[in-house]
């Protein structure tokens, strides 16, 4: 008799351990959830992520001169006003496998420095794994002074495997005030 | 439910009885003080959340700005929703789980007594805490219960509060969750095997698991955005590499498991209800079981039909829209049960099985609208409209609330060991089945028909359609008086109830006294 009250009280024990490490273990898995989706967007070309090879190893691509894209480039700015940003020409044409370089244009219309952030975002979904950036101002943030205008090169090159239907991929930047400078 | 049971106990010598006067309800550890004031409770936010919603209801019930600022409008439906999930609906189904488990199973109570005690007592201050951001700097969050952000970092002073409240009320329901799952497991009488579990047995242990499964998650979710917001973390900021609809992609992971938790057990309830009042026992007993349980895994992979027009690819609007339409199959199921239980029997229409009746209906429109919904192409059109509003009030008000209902009417006497007034108790049926009918079902018309929801104004065409679900909402929220009236009254007196109560009922709560012992089953019984 005391055996099984003691049994019992053991395996209460072992029951209630499980349960109260299995919530703290899903909250781990909300926290899992960030860099998980991250993964498959990667591997997706999902939400837009455009990819980033040195330029070395974009200067070793096979250009495929029988195929010709369209590049459109697309600016915004996520916080109204204060900020012009535009890109230096609308369109480019391009050839798989051969990096070119454009310019986005900023102008910080404060009256004083800020720090910007421009996030890139590629479509269709199944160019942009393909699409791959050799150098951006996307990289880093970047410091204005006030009333600055500068002109932020990007350097791309379209991988030779994007579909054969892809004739036309849109580069968005969305420009960011991080904070004053 | 009042002091009968404190009569009761007292004749009970060996065994000790509640403490005296208000410290009893702050110390208590025994599952039916704890029970009483989680249903107490409920009904109190129940009509906190309602008067919020009637501030909703009374400005639209015009187009136009009448009676309310936008802004103030904004958190009443925010906060309407949260109050009627998390401090209404929620503590209601753990009140009821609270006062039955321990009976259905044979037990004297629930496992870990103190640790009940702790979840209760959270609610209250968690509660004051959600209440309290109506008063503070800034109002209270008005960017929609489902917290979004970049939107809901705007909040002011009462930023903070929300995301504390909301971890209160998790920690809150995941330890009551753990109670429950350990008293199922450990503490069943001799013989009560799973497969002999009543169902509400059953639908509350497999909600216990959803619980601890989302809760934490939901847990995270709002950390990340606390720290978003105070500690330059930038999981949803876009400007630091973050991405706002990931916060969507977590929060459903909860939401859609949420949903279910706020229904299963309502399954539970009605399925001890039908059987009794239709004298037969219900039709299909293990296919509820199994129903329940893969609709309870299916919860977890159908998040995204909450996310269709966040620019999915094609081939993720195909996978959960598929895999939401199969949840309809489970759910088929059961409704054919219970109609199948009715079938033949011998009926009789008293209040809970006509709560009871009309859950069946009514949740089963709100399942159809729910299928609609599902079909992604559509969704891009009803999406943030009032069609979805009608959906979700469908399965919920005479969905879940009307199973509360049933189920407040179907054991009071139990609970007390008096009748409630049978009358009374009918009228309130009808009273609220014609009203949240009037207050819910022009807005599928209006949905359809393009009026978005949240927006304290709306173009002129959608007025009349309006003007019916105000007046229903009115119709409704009076009518709920009269269910707190009935409840307060039999929990005063009333005519004595026998021990079984119901001439059908089957169960062991039912061969208790009516109201039962302190301490349920001291001697557990045997089943065979
Ligand atoms: C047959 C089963 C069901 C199906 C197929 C279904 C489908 C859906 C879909 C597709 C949506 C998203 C609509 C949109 O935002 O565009 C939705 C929303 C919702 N459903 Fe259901 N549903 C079902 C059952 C339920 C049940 C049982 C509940 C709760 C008891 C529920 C509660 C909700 C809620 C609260 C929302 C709105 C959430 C929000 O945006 O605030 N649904 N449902
Ligand atoms: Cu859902």
């Amino acid at each position: 008799m005391e055996d099984k009250a003691a049994a019992g009280k053991r395996s209460m024990r072992a029951l209630l351990t499980k349960l109260f490490v299995f919530p703290v273990l899903m909250f781990g898995f909300g926290y899992l959830m960030v860099p998980l989706y991250d993964i498959f967007c990667d591997l997706t070309g999902l939400n837009g992520k455009t990819g980033a090879i040195s330029s070395a190893q974009a200067s070793q691509m096979q250009v495929d001169t029988s195929r010709q894209i369209k590049i459109e480039f697309t600016s915004s700015i996520n916080q109204q006003g204060n900020w012009e940003f535009r890109p230096a020409e609308p369109t480019m044409l391009v050839h798989p496998g051969k990096p070119y370089t454009t310019e986005f244009i900023a102008v910080n219309k404060r009256n004083e420095a800020v720090i910007s952030q421009s996030v890139p975002s590629v479509t269709p979904n199944k160019a942009a794994a393909h699409f791959d950036k050799t150098e951006c101002f996307c990289f880093t943030e970047q410091k204005f002074d006030a009333l600055e205008e500068r002109k932020m090169p990007v350097t791309f090159v379209v991988g030779t495997a994007v579909p054969k239907d892809v004739d036309r991929i849109t580069l968005s930047y969305t420009l960011f005030t991080k904070e004053p400078g | 439910m009042n002091a009968q049971a404190v009569d009761h106990a007292d004749h009970d010598d060996h065994h000790h009885g509640p403490a005296k006067g208000w410290m009893r309800w702050l110390t208590t550890t025994n599952h039916k003080d704890i029970g009483t004031l989680y249903l107490w409770f409920s009904l109190a936010m129940f009509f906190v959340g309602g008067a919020m919603a009637l501030v909703i209801r009374a400005e639209l019930f015009q187009p136009g700005l009448q009676l309310v600022a936008p802004g103030f409008f904004n958190q009443m439906t925010t906060m309407h929703a949260l109050v009627m999930i998390f401090l209404a609906l929620m503590p209601a189904f753990v009140g009821l789980a609270n006062w039955l488990l321990p009976m259905m199973i044979g037990a004297p109570d629930m496992a870990l007594p103190r640790m009940n005690n702790w979840s209760f007592w959270i609610l209250p201050f968690a509660s004051a805490m959600l209440l309290a951001t109506l008063f503070v700097d800034g109002g209270a969050p008005a960017g929609g219960w489902t917290m979004y952000p970049p939107l809901v970092l705007q909040t002011g002073a009462a930023f903070p509060m929300l995301i504390f409240a909301v971890h209160l009320l998790g920690i809150s329901s995941i330890m009551g969750s753990i109670n429950i799952i350990a008293t199922i497991m450990n503490m069943r009488a001799p013989g009560m095997t799973y497969m002999k579990m009543p169902l509400f047995v059953w639908t509350w242990f497999i909600t216990a698991y959803l619980l601890i499964a989302t809760m934490p998650v939901l847990a995270g979710a709002v950390t990340m955005l606390l720290t978003d917001k105070y500690f330059a973390t930038s999981f949803f900021s876009a400007a630091g590499g973050g991405d706002p609809v990931m916060f969507q992609h977590i929060f459903w992971f909860f939401g859609h498991p949420e949903v279910y938790i706020l229904i299963l057990p309502a399954f539970g309830i009605v399925s001890q209800i039908i059987p009794t009042f239709a004298r037969k026992p219900l039709f299909g007993y293990s296919s509820m079981v199994y129903a329940t349980a893969s609709i309870a895994f299916l919860s977890f992979i159908v998040w995204a039909h909450h996310m269709f027009t966040v620019g999915l690819p094609v081939e993720a609007e195909l996978f959960f829209m598929f895999a939401t339409m199969l949840i309809a199959v489970p759910t088929g199921v059961k409704v054919f049960n219970w109609v199948s239980t009715m079938w033949q029997g011998a009926m009789t229409f008293e209040t809970p099985m006509l709560f009871a009746i009309g859950f069946v209906i009514m949740f089963t429109i709100g399942g159809f609208s729910g299928l609609m919904l599902a079909l992604t192409p559509v969704d891009f059109q009803y999406h943030d409209t009032y069609f979805v509003v009608a959906h979700f009030h469908y399965v919920l008000v005479p969905g879940a609330i009307f199973s509360v209902m049933a189920a407040a009417y179907y054991w009071i006497p139990k609970w007390t060991g008096n009748m409630y007034d049978e009358k009374l108790g009918r009228f309130h049926f009808w009273m609220s089945t014609i009203f949240v009918n009037i207050l819910f079902f022009p807005q599928h018309f209006v949905g359809l028909a393009g009026m978005p929801r949240r927006i304290p104004d709306y173009a002129v065409q959608f007025a009349d359609f309006n003007a019916i679900s105000t007046i229903g909402a009115f119709g409704f929220g009076l009518s709920q008086l009269l269910f707190a009236y009935i409840m307060i009254k039999t929990a005063i007196g009333g005519k004595k109830a026998t021990s079984e109560v119901w001439e059908g009922a089957e169960g062991l709560e039912w061969t208790l006294s009516s109201p039962p012992p302190y301490h349920s089953f001291s001697t557990q019984p045997i089943i065979k």
